[in-house]
């Protein structure tokens, strides 16, 4: 895992928390993880195929877990059922979805999202470890999101920025 | 007006209809994938698609096509967290009339949608 590649995932993660939740995201120092034991009790997990492969894994403690896929269901969850599995995959989706944009020169596939419920739980993969883990903090609760990704094919530079060259392409299509 | 929310994640079904609704559009048909929204649209076309790109069974992408082989005209919005330039030109080279990019405040997509129609020239 080449740190490199942290920043997409850190700007990510605060643009999908204040645009999507209206929760502001601190981090604690990034640490590489080399057990494939979950940091928590609830896991939405992203497969990235492509220029990168490898999976992002968000794990939360069941109440924070609770408090933050109600917070962007705009419901509140009292128990880890098929609607609460849903935001939480939804939230990796878009975490995992907005950092691969950033990942320079990288042209990178997401999986649909799995979640996996269950304290002590294990996402086993040898290609996936290391994983460099961020803890998170909101004001309703932490978590970390661990990104293990391996790059396959040299990544292929362009200056002009993602979003800049969308907004472009967007406008040009509406005029 | 006939709306239709196709995404698997009914989270961001739900999300999509608050935003509808608060700009007064209540009439709302869901699929879960592109071939759950095949299958309701055999029985009539809605007058508006907003359309995720990652989908088990069938993408958001082979279901715009899919459409454009039924109909030019119908306005298809792409709400999804694919961001890249290179995808943004596919999806528009199938056919999709504007691109929102999730995460999108509520704002966003709001004015997204009142863009495609007043552009398409639906009557709201």
């Amino acid at each position: 895992m080449d740190v490199r590649y942290i920043n997409p995932f850190m700007s990510s993660i605060k643009n999908v928390f204040s645009t999507m939740l209206n929760l502001e995201v601190s981090f604690d120092k990034p640490n590489l993880k080399t057990d494939a034991k979950a940091s928590h009790d609830v896991s939405g997990i992203i497969g990235l195929s492509g220029d990168a492969v490898g999976a992002v894994i968000m794990s939360f403690p069941k109440p924070a877990a609770l408090r933050i896929a109600g917070a962007l269901a705009g419901v509140t969850f009292r128990e880890m059922d098929e609607d609460f599995a849903d935001a939480i995959g939804e939230i990796a989706n878009m975490v995992a979805g907005n950092a691969k944009k950033d990942l320079e020169g990288l042209n990178v596939s997401i999986s649909v999202p799995s979640v996996i419920i269950g304290q002590n739980h294990q996402v086993k993969a040898t290609k996936l470890l290391p994983r460099l883990a961020i803890p998170c903090s909101t004001p309703i609760g932490s978590f970390i999101v661990e990104v293990g990704m391996k790059i396959v094919n040299k990544p292929k530079i362009n200056s002009q920025s993602q979003e800049q060259a969308v907004e472009e392409l967007v406008s040009s299509v509406m005029e | 007006m006939k709306i239709m929310l196709v995404d698997d994640s009914r989270t961001i079904r739900n999300i999509e209809k608050n935003v509808l609704s608060q700009l007064g559009y209540t009439d709302i048909l869901e699929a879960e994938d592109g071939i759950e929204a095949l299958n309701q649209i055999a029985s009539g076309m809605p007058d508006l698609f907003l359309v995720d790109w990652n989908m088990p069974n069938m993408d958001g992408l082979t279901l715009v096509k899919k459409i454009r082989e039924q109909d030019k005209n119908v306005p298809i919005i792409m709400v999804t967290t694919e961001a890249e330039k290179t995808r943004v030109v596919e999806a528009i080279k199938a056919g999709v009339n504007n691109y929102v990019v999730k995460p999108f405040t509520t704002e966003t997509l709001g004015g997204k949608i009142k863009q495609t129609l007043e552009k398409m020239g639906v009557p709201a």
